[in-house]
């Protein structure tokens, strides 16, 4: 299969950045340091920016046009939301070489937030029990490597016919309850939600008790108070199921787990982490990939003509609509990146939206293009941390928006494009329901 | 950049490995993952011409960095 890779030499393109994640040394080979005492003082005196925020500007599934100003530069200075000074990365090569670079640590306690965020202090407490995205190695290593066998390609590719079947169901009951529908209700958002629940162990029926709990926690405009409340309520429905299971083991990952050291706490936590990863992210990417594919006609009729390219659709999607935006990071020591210094304490914006659309990477970035190998985007991120459940994710995209356009072959927005409500305060991208319409058979 | 058609010669490094499964996706005929831990399996350390290319390719896509290519049968950790 052809491939062009972004540079010279894609295979060495990591690993100098990439330290052991287990040995937690600071003793990292790499040839970017050679002269970390050479200030860069071109920014020097020009005030730094703030992030831009919400994604809307005319086009629903591009960057703000703020942020793709700020993105002539792969790094550049950032004033962020208690007056810090750190950077914003927006290359492609810059945010990878940063996710993947271990001496830029994930501890929350470390970062500085770029927007304020209601009711947050400025210093962030250090990760919740059992939230691994919040840890750097070795703990971080400690609970990848109990989870990592669970979510392995083989595994999930082997979850294509329950996901197909589930698919099938809801595509059932939209067509019948039809020929309007609500595309997030009646399929965005259930059939990530029985994966994931499946997978942990978590009754689909409970969804009721989660499922708004997961929104608040999300949700960039609720207050502290609420999220608070959001997360406590979903660990402590954790908790009882993660009781439950000690005491009558089932088929799945929370019941494996408590065969781990894991206390119950930190039981509770991964699941409430995975669950709420599960269950947003993938209903999200797609509810806003099938609004992206209504609107570009061409590529909906390619896909559909040719279902065989779903899994190349799937990464285009991804890349090009990069829900999860952005990713932090906190230098623990001098890195230099891109020429300039990033110094130890400083906390690192990667915009993951502004680096998939970087030009130098992906030609044309702002054209939806489901021919295009747009594999090597940064939407599960990269580095140590990179997505755990994205094998399921690209698993149930690969299988629903084909089975979606075959099922309804004159489906079509219900509403004018401009009047689909966004998720524009949000930490995981998309649409707040996407009203559908299709022609009765 | 080299010649695809070079023989390879891949290394894996588990230790760094963080389970991704971007080798296992990319190029299925060279990489696999253990069913434990989800680590990296190298199931071809020197594939045949027709999967150099996704193995190169897997190596420049894994997350972090466990997969190392070498040139004409001659492993080389990347970098310095
Ligand atoms: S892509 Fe890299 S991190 Fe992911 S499973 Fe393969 S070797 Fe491990």
């Amino acid at each position: 299969m052809p491939y062009d890779p972004p540079d010279t030499d894609t295979t060495t393109v990591d690993s100098p950045t990439a330290d052991t994640p287990t040995a937690g040394s600071t003793t990292t080979a790499d040839n970017t340091t050679a002269d970390t005492t050479t200030e860069i003082t071109t920014t020097a005196a020009e005030e730094p920016p703030t992030l831009p925020t919400g994604r809307h500007t005319g086009c629903p599934f591009d960057p703000p046009a703020e942020l793709t100003a700020l993105s002539d530069r792969p790094l550049r200075r950032l004033r962020y939301a208690d007056g810090h000074t750190g950077h914003l990365a927006t290359g492609h090569a810059a945010a990878r070489a940063i996710l993947a670079d271990p001496r830029f640590s994930s501890r929350y306690e470390l970062l500085h937030m770029p927007v304020p965020v209601p009711g947050m202090p400025a210093e962030l407490p250090p990760a919740p029990v059992g939230d691994i995205t919040g840890l750097d190695a070795p703990e971080h290593t400690r609970y990848r490597r109990l989870l990592t066998g669970r979510f392995t390609v083989r595994r999930m590719r082997q979850l294509t016919e329950r996901v197909e079947r589930f698919t099938a169901e809801c595509l059932d009951a939209m067509e019948q309850a039809g020929p309007t529908a609500d595309l997030v209700e009646a399929l965005a958002q259930p059939v990530p939600a029985l994966m994931i629940c499946e997978l942990l162990g978590v009754p689909y029926a409970d969804r009721d008790r989660f499922q708004s709990q997961v929104a608040v926690i999300f949700d960039q405009a609720a207050d502290a108070e609420a999220r608070g409340g959001a997360y406590a309520g979903l660990l402590q429905y954790l908790n009882e199921l993660v009781l439950a299971k000690r005491a009558e083991p089932t088929d799945d990952l929370l019941s494996d787990l408590t065969a781990s050291d894991l206390t119950d706490e930190e039981l509770a936590g991964i699941g409430g982490l995975l669950l709420a990863a599960g269950l947003d992210t993938t209903a999200n990417m797609l509810a806003l990939g099938t609004f992206a594919l209504l609107s570009n006609p061409d590529q909906l009729d390619a896909l559909r003509a040719d279902p065989g390219l779903a899994g190349q659709a799937v990464e285009e999607l991804l890349r090009y609509l990069s829900v999860a935006d952005p990713i932090l990071r906190a230098a623990l020591e001098d890195v230099e990146v891109e020429g300039e210094t990033i110094r130890a304490g400083e906390t690192v914006t990667v915009s993951v939206q502004a680096a998939n659309r970087d030009p130098l990477r992906f030609p044309d970035p702002d054209r939806l293009d489901i021919h295009r190998k747009a594999t090597g985007h940064l939407s599960f991120g990269h580095g140590a941390h990179q997505c755990l459940g994205q094998q399921l994710a690209r698993v149930e995209m690969a299988v629903v928006f084909p089975a979606l356009l075959a099922r309804f072959p004159t489906l079509r927005l219900a509403v004018p494009p401009q009047e689909v409500p966004l998720r524009e305060r949000s930490n995981i991208y998309g649409v707040i329901s996407l009203p559908v319409t299709w022609d009765e058979a | 950049m080299s010649d695809r058609h070079e023989p390879l010669r891949i290394e894996v490094d588990r230790d760094r490995c963080a389970g991704a499964g971007m080798c296992a996706l990319t190029a299925p005929e060279v990489f696999d993952q253990d069913d434990e831990e989800g680590l990296v399996v190298l199931l071809r350390p020197d594939p045949p011409p027709e999967h150099r290319p996704t193995a190169r390719m897997a190596a420049g896509l894994c997350p972090a960095g466990a997969i190392t290519v070498g040139e004409n049968g001659d492993a080389e950790r990347a970098g310095p």
